[in-house]
């Protein structure tokens, strides 16, 4: 009888809740976090009470990843770390919390992840919605979610500005106006760097952004900029571009590329005997850099909030139990999809629903100090991280800290 | 660097005119847009890389296992996906285009799994050998991806010139029926025509992954698409076309990244296509006589 009561009362008040959001926009805020805290001591109890009788809670999340096409790359790397996340959650929180994964492909399409999202907001009913895996379709889906009251979480969408799509959109991907000046500064003190070279995609969100902020802070720096190239996604050969840069004899070459293209710039490069450091934005901080781009990427400079090599026990554990399933190292874009679940659980166990989107949506924005495997997490007021990109310069075939 | 600029064009050319040549063949003998060439083109790629790295052969032994296996899948191809579309009533021109779009999207899946998303490096022993004439950096690579280039459109023009199945295969090209009537297989020379063209499509892959130091699935479309894009502008199923075609397309990306804006790159070289398609319109070398055929 009283658990029902309990239960009739949750519901009324997330009805409230949603209702209150929808009726007006911000001066809300303050409330809503007294009504939370209400609603999830019911959510509390009432999971307590079920899980005595063997029941348990499930929360379906909805995930958009780049799983076919040009990038499916990232979308393998990103789903194996969802699925290893939520196998171990589910195994963790047995009896208490399920954690179901609707995968969708996006194939990097800004339409297909649209598509996406809205299957998974209106038919699959979804608490939440992991990815989509590129910025460009962060800007189509984000706003989409949003609207819907749907927290959203990105895991490798970087490209300024995401988070303030609304209140609802989150990332866990540490942004390149964070990576970028770290990796930049300490390359220049420690190679003495006065002249720069930008090369850059010009038709994706995330180099295009990357390459606005490694122009800014070049002149930041007071960096000479003598010459700034651009290529497709997709394209292969750079010789033409890198001939230019040559010419052009700058002291360090500033790439914002993805892995794919990068690798290919790297060794086009030193193939022409460009022997200068490259400092890359984080596309480049992939051990598949290394992998396509062998000896070339030596000397490679990127920031990073994911290091394999990290001493730190539950860095360890990570890589050696991916390792053991995937048969690879996991790269940044794994460990934080790996993260990204482990985070949302955390809102979710929080929130003590697997219902109320809006509750979920408050209890993400409170998460401070998480200690996930890239670090010490913490949401900003938009719903960016923060956290310290550790600097890494590629040698001897493999990242390690870049110290002086 | 003007110089430079041009071998780094030449060298591209000669890449996107062996893709070319697979097209154009397959186009002058069964009128047929071979949508699968690319990713025809793209098997070509992995299997000589397999055998580069797997079994450590040499480069000529890894082209020699592309064309086989690249031939085979040729074969498959016009069994399996062509011929059954062939002379049957009712059946659209478009039938085998559609067939051959959906053999590619096969084809690129397949790949995904047997050899994984990612983008591999193609070594090549001698990648870094290189010689400097008058100033200007030739590596061994680019030189060897030209002659091959020239090589098979050579070979190829004296094959359909001189060869009892080249002229098979050119009175075919003109008419089905009539060359059936004058006694030519011409079955045997449409599936003959479909393996030289997919092989051909094989010693690409390998070469273009050697070029770029990269293999992945995904490389079958773009440059399909570029080849497509080359024997509309060479003139449909010539050869010669195709070879021309595919060296200006090569040179107009190169030089439209070094002296223009290289976020324009693919922008400027359609351009020129669609400036030479107004003025020539059956393009450089097709003539407007065999075009109307039927």
């Amino acid at each position: 009888m009283k658990k029902s009561l309990i239960k009739f009362l949750g519901v009324l008040l997330s009805v409230f809740l949603v209702l209150s959001v929808a009726a007006c926009g911000g001066s809300q805020e303050a409330t809503n976090g007294g009504e939370n805290s209400s609603n999830s001591n019911a959510g509390e109890e009432q999971s307590g009470g079920e899980s005595g009788g063997g029941g348990e809670q499930v929360a379906r999340i909805g995930v958009i990843s780049y799983l076919s096409g040009n990038g499916a790359a990232y979308g393998e790397a990103i789903t194996s770390g969802f699925k290893m996340a939520q196998e171990e959650i589910n195994e963790k929180y047995k009896g208490q919390l399920k954690i179901e994964l609707l995968i969708e492909d996006s194939a990097g399409q800004r339409d297909q992840a649209l598509n996406a999202a809205q299957k998974l907001i209106n038919s699959e009913n979804v608490l939440a919605i992991l990815g989509p895996t590129l910025s460009s379709e962060m800007f189509v889906v984000g706003p989409e979610a949003d609207q819907a009251g749907v927290p959203i979480m990105g895991t490798s969408t970087t490209a300024n500005g995401i988070p303030e799509i609304g209140p609802y959109v989150f990332r866990n991907s540490i942004p390149e106006s964070l990576a970028i000046p770290a990796s930049t500064k300490k390359a220049v003190e420690h190679f003495g760097i006065k002249k720069v070279a930008l090369i850059y995609g010009h038709d994706d969100d995330f180099t295009l952004s990357g390459y606005e902020i490694m122009k800014d802070t070049a002149e930041k720096l007071g960096l000479e900029i003598v010459k700034t190239e651009k290529y497709a996604t997709g394209d292969t050969d750079f010789s033409a571009q890198l001939t230019n840069i040559q010419a052009a004899q700058p002291d360090a070459i500033l790439a914002s590329s993805l892995y794919k293209e990068g690798g290919l710039i790297l060794d086009q490069a030193r193939k022409m005997g460009i022997d200068v450091p490259v400092v890359g934005g984080n596309g480049f901080n992939s051990p598949q850099v290394i992998v396509q781009a062998g000896e070339a990427a030596e000397g490679v400079v990127v920031a990073s909030p994911w290091f394999p090599e990290r001493d730190v026990e539950e860095v360890q554990t990570f890589v050696k139990k991916f390792q053991d399933k995937y048969g690879k190292i996991p790269d940044q874009f794994a460990a934080q999809a790996y993260d990204a679940l482990y985070i949302m659980t955390q809102a979710i166990l929080d929130a003590g629903t697997t219902e109320d989107r809006d509750a979920l949506r408050d209890s993400l924005a409170e998460i401070k100090d998480f200690k996930g495997v890239t670090g010490n997490f913490s949401f900003d007021e938009v719903g960016s991280p923060i956290m310290d990109p550790i600097v890494l310069i590629i040698k001897d075939g493999k990242f390690v800290e870049f110290t002086d | 660097m003007f110089e430079q600029q041009l071998i780094n064009g030449l060298t591209l050319g000669s890449i996107y005119a062996i893709v070319a040549l697979g097209y154009t063949l397959v186009f002058g003998v069964l009128e047929i847009l071979n949508m699968a060439h690319g990713e025809i083109f793209m098997f070509g790629a992995f299997i000589g890389l397999l055998m580069v790295v797997q079994f450590g052969a040499p480069i000529p032994i890894a082209i020699l296992a592309a064309v086989l296996v690249t031939a085979v899948m040729g074969f498959l191809l016009e069994r399996f996906a062509l011929r059954p579309l062939r002379g049957k009533k009712g059946v659209s021109h478009l039938a085998p285009l559609i067939s051959t779009i959906g053999v590619s999207i096969f084809l690129e899946n397949l790949a995904h799994h047997l050899f994984g998303a990612e983008t591999q490096p193609f070594p090549v022993s001698f990648a870094r050998i290189s010689f400097e004439i008058g100033g200007v950096k030739i590596y061994l690579v680019q030189l060897t991806i030209f002659l091959i280039a020239v090589a098979l459109m050579i070979g190829l023009s004296l094959w359909l010139q001189k060869t009892k199945a080249g002229k098979g295969l050119r009175a075919t090209a003109e008419s089905i029926e009539t060359a059936n009537l004058l006694g030519v297989n011409t079955q045997r020379i449409i599936t003959l025509t479909v393996i030289i063209a997919s092989a051909m499509g094989g010693i690409a892959g390998v070469l273009v992954g050697m070029a770029f130091n990269a293999v992945s699935p995904q490389m079958g479309l773009a440059i399909g698409l570029k080849g497509l894009a080359i024997i509309i502008l060479g003139g449909m199923g010539n050869i010669k076309g195709a070879m021309v075609g595919g060296l200006i397309l090569g040179l107009t990306e190169v030089m439209s990244v070094a002296y223009g804006d290289s976020g324009y790159r693919d922008a400027i070289a359609f351009l020129m296509i669609i400036v030479i398609l107004l003025v020539r319109p059956q393009g450089l070398f097709g003539s407007p006589a065999t075009q109307v055929k039927r």
